[in-house]
């Protein structure tokens, strides 16, 4: 849930980065601490990391400027994708204002994106909230695996699997070298200030 | 949850008054999200109260799956004991929860009851 204080002129929204194991959701909050100056950002929270896997979640405080003399800041959280963390990836999205569903191009990991979007839908429902009308992008992921002999998914057929539904927009990237990382922070950036603004300034 | 600098304001003067004069270090009320709503007292060098408010709330989730195995609701305080400080949790209304950081020159009693009546005030506070 947003927290809007009209005594500072700032809103705060929380924005969280799902999808399944090793799709890269820590790489883009990484790519994205590195890319911006202390001034327009915090510390960025890694918490306790067995190997390359986040057992909890990550946390990067951004601020992103003024919209109509309020401070926007911004929360990103990063979930654990591995199916057995379902209940943490639960506690995580408590109060989610905004979603970005990376997906993972590996044609072996198809079902596993799918499954990890239909436990989100599971999860936020939990919390009392309908993903189609949340402020939801899709990111395509590892895109630069698609020129190697790895089998990978096309955009159209990761369109297909997760994007019918919900036809919101999806950004191709490869978040290790940082394409389409802010492409897709700025979209879900906007939805997620307008869907506050909208929900908790304009109608009340 | 929209918050107006009457609500802060008065929030932190019932917090100045029970805790931050009790010698409580630093109080934070936050949300269940994560969200700062008030922070009072000293502005502990080093300390990252985003982080801290962030964990906190994560930390009651866990609790409250803690809480639910054993067959209760949830955990209403927690408390972790330092070597120099000390942090205590409550559980206030409205899913907000109370961080009080003190070192050993403040008793856990009285925290406990001056966190217990500061529940009832800012409860108040926040219904209007």
């Amino acid at each position: 849930m947003a927290l809007i204080d009209l005594g500072k002129k700032e809103v705060h929204c929380k924005i969280v980065y799902y999808g399944a194991g090793r799709c890269g959701k820590t790489t883009n909050l990484i790519y994205i601490y590195n890319a911006m100056s202390d001034s327009d950002r915090g510390k960025m929270l890694t918490i306790d990391t067995k190997g390359d896997r986040t057992l909890f979640f990550d946390l990067l405080p951004l601020n992103l400027g003024k919209i109509s003399g309020f401070d926007i800041r911004i929360q990103l959280y990063t979930v654990p994708g591995q199916v057995m963390y379902s209940a943490t990836r639960k506690l995580v999205l408590k109060g989610v204002d905004g979603l970005v569903f990376v997906a993972d191009p590996l044609k072996v990991r198809r079902e596993r994106n799918i499954e990890s979007l239909n436990d989100l839908k599971r999860n936020v429902a939990e919390h009392g909230l309908d993903l189609a009308e949340m402020p939801l992008v899709l990111q395509y992921n590892k895109r630069d695996l698609v020129n190697t002999p790895v089998p990978t998914l096309t955009v159209e057929e990761l369109e297909h699997d997760l994007n019918q539904e919900y036809q919101v927009p999806g950004f191709e990237a490869i978040a290790t070298k940082g394409d389409g990382v802010f492409e897709t922070l700025k979209e879900i950036s906007k939805r997620t200030v307008n869907h506050v603004a909208k929900k908790h300034l304009f109608n009340g | 949850m929209i918050l107006t600098g009457e609500i802060v304001s008065q929030v932190k003067e019932v917090i100045n008054e029970k805790l931050i004069s009790a010698n409580v270090h630093t109080v934070l009320v936050i949300d269940g999200a994560g969200n700062i709503l008030a922070h009072c007292g000293e502005d502990t060098d080093g300390l990252d109260a985003i982080s801290l408010a962030a964990l906190t709330a994560a930390n009651f989730g866990a609790t409250s799956q803690i809480a639910k195995l054993i067959g209760e609701t949830d955990f209403s305080l927690l408390y972790h004991k330092g070597e120099k400080a000390n942090i205590h949790f409550a559980r206030l209304s409205g899913e907000m929860i109370l961080v009080s950081i003190f070192g050993d020159e403040v008793s856990l009693g009285l925290v406990r009851v001056r966190v217990d009546e500061l529940a009832v005030l800012i409860k108040k506070i926040f219904e209007g």
